[in-house]
């Protein structure tokens, strides 16, 4: 369908973009990929009165490494992630993600930010950001401010961004030694969201005790969910069968998947146990 | 508010007032008249729309018109020049049975298109994920992978698969 009649705005500043934002407020959107937005904007699920283009602002997309942490814009598009060298030596999580967003049209626009800020629990980055202990930078008019990633989702299509913010970089601890992480989903054909998406970073000392756990689920709740009862069943002590066992079965019960055409709430539960079951092994595969 | 854009289509250059709600392929479809984009969802998952925006495939049912203001796009109409030879992807579907409706066609191509200029010796599984934004209802895929194999060696100057039916 159509989308119904909107003012478009492209501005060329990251300071413009943010004063128009303040200016319109509620009834404003940033276009940044476009890929939720639009669909949303055709069936008119959405309907801003005023579209933020941020495409043309320059300095918004880049991958970097800088002061213990991996550094990426707001504006990276997918594709970008899916074929960096420098996020596949530490997070080869993230081309595990991306390969799995949509399809390779989409993830050409597709941006991280969009990904993030979009506050949907359906969408692949959350729970791998819930994994890797994120942090979130939202600019605004009073300059940029830290939003640690367990602090940003709070509800459907409701993350912590305040009207008048941008979500400009999102920071990566880069992890010591011993560290693997991995990411898969389950769908129902290529491209769809997930039926269940289980993301996981995993730390182990020289002596095989696990120092560090983040597991992250997609679409079984209400927002990205972290498995807080499964990482900590495998905290402080070696990673073993049993261990992983709890932690899948935690998992498969803290979550809150929805009955619906992806499969039941029974069949979803068991799906979350299979799949953080996988991705503790691979994490620990990838650890090597 | 009407907005003036300027976008080069297949090397000419188009100027027009759109309003901002006109998404790219109604502007290609209906401001330009090049009909070989196709509108074949209206979910931006069936990839018939996909056309080249400086270089990189996308689908124009899912951007709008005014995003394409200064910038580059090639549709399925610019891929060869007028009277002149087919492009290697276009001989490709052409003699390995590529297509039957064609609807997808022009998509299928244009994502080719870019997908061999990032990877110009494709392995199957790298062509069936390649082409996985862009769907088809006749044909099964077999043979528009073939043709992506084809055409694929024959930009590469390599001796030219069998364009034979084959038995999966």
């Amino acid at each position: 369908m159509i989308a119904q009649s909107f003012n478009y705005e492209s501005p060329n500043t990251l300071k413009e973009a943010i004063s128009l934002l303040e200016k319109y407020g509620e009834e404003a959107k940033i276009l940044s990929g476009g890929h939720s937005l639009i669909p949303m904007m055709k069936l008119r699920f959405a309907s801003p009165e005023y579209v933020i283009d941020i495409n043309g602002i320059p300095g918004l997309s880049y991958i970097k490494e800088e002061g213990g942490n991996v550094k990426l814009g707001g504006l990276t598009r997918e594709a970008e992630i899916e074929h960096s060298e420098l996020l596949k030596k530490h997070f080869p999580i993230f081309s595990d993600v991306t390969k799995l967003i949509a399809d390779p049209q989409v993830r050409n626009r597709g941006t991280i930010g969009g990904n993030l800020a979009h506050g949907d629990a359906a969408n692949d980055h959350p729970a791998a950001m819930l994994a890797l202990n994120a942090t979130v930078i939202a600019t605004g008019a009073d300059g940029e401010r830290s939003i640690p990633i367990d602090e940003f989702f709070f509800g459907f299509y409701q993350t912590a961004l305040q009207h008048g913010e941008i979500l400009t970089e999102i920071q990566i601890p880069i992890p010591p030694k011993g560290t693997g992480n991995a990411y898969h989903k389950l769908e129902r054909k290529v491209g769809d969201y997930a039926t269940v998406g289980c993301a996981v970073q995993i730390t182990t000392d020289n002596k095989g005790v696990c120092t560090y756990a983040g597991i992250g689920l997609t679409n079984v709740n209400a927002t990205p969910l972290r498995a807080v009862r499964s990482q900590q069943a495998l905290i402080g002590k070696p990673i073993t069968d049993a261990t992983i066992a709890e932690a899948a079965k935690f998992a498969s019960e803290d979550c809150n998947p929805s009955s619906d055409l992806r499969g039941s709430e029974e069949y979803k539960r068991h799906l979350v146990a299979v799949l953080v079951t996988r991705m503790i092994h691979k994490a620990m595969e990838r650890a090597k | 508010m009407l907005h003036k854009i300027t976008v080069t289509v297949n090397g000419k250059q188009h100027t027009a007032e759109v309003e901002p709600r006109l998404l790219l392929v109604h502007f290609i479809r209906e401001v330009i008249n090049l009909t070989g984009t196709h509108i074949g969802c209206d979910t931006s998952s069936c990839g018939a729309c996909t056309i080249l925006l400086d270089g990189k495939s996308i689908k124009s049912c899912t951007l709008l018109a005014v995003q394409a203001n200064g910038k580059t796009v090639t549709t399925i109409e610019g891929l060869a020049p007028d009277g002149g030879p087919l492009h290697p992807l276009q001989e490709g579907f052409k003699e390995n049975h590529g297509l039957h409706c064609g609807f997808c066609t022009p998509g299928m191509i244009l994502r080719a298109v870019e997908l061999l200029e990032n990877n110009p010796n494709p392995t199957e599984n790298e062509i069936r994920w390649g082409i996985s934004g862009n769907l088809c209802r006749c044909t099964g895929y077999n043979n528009i992978v073939k043709s992506i194999q084809w055409a694929s060696a024959k930009m590469q100057g390599k001796p030219l698969p069998s364009s034979e039916p084959e038995f999966v």
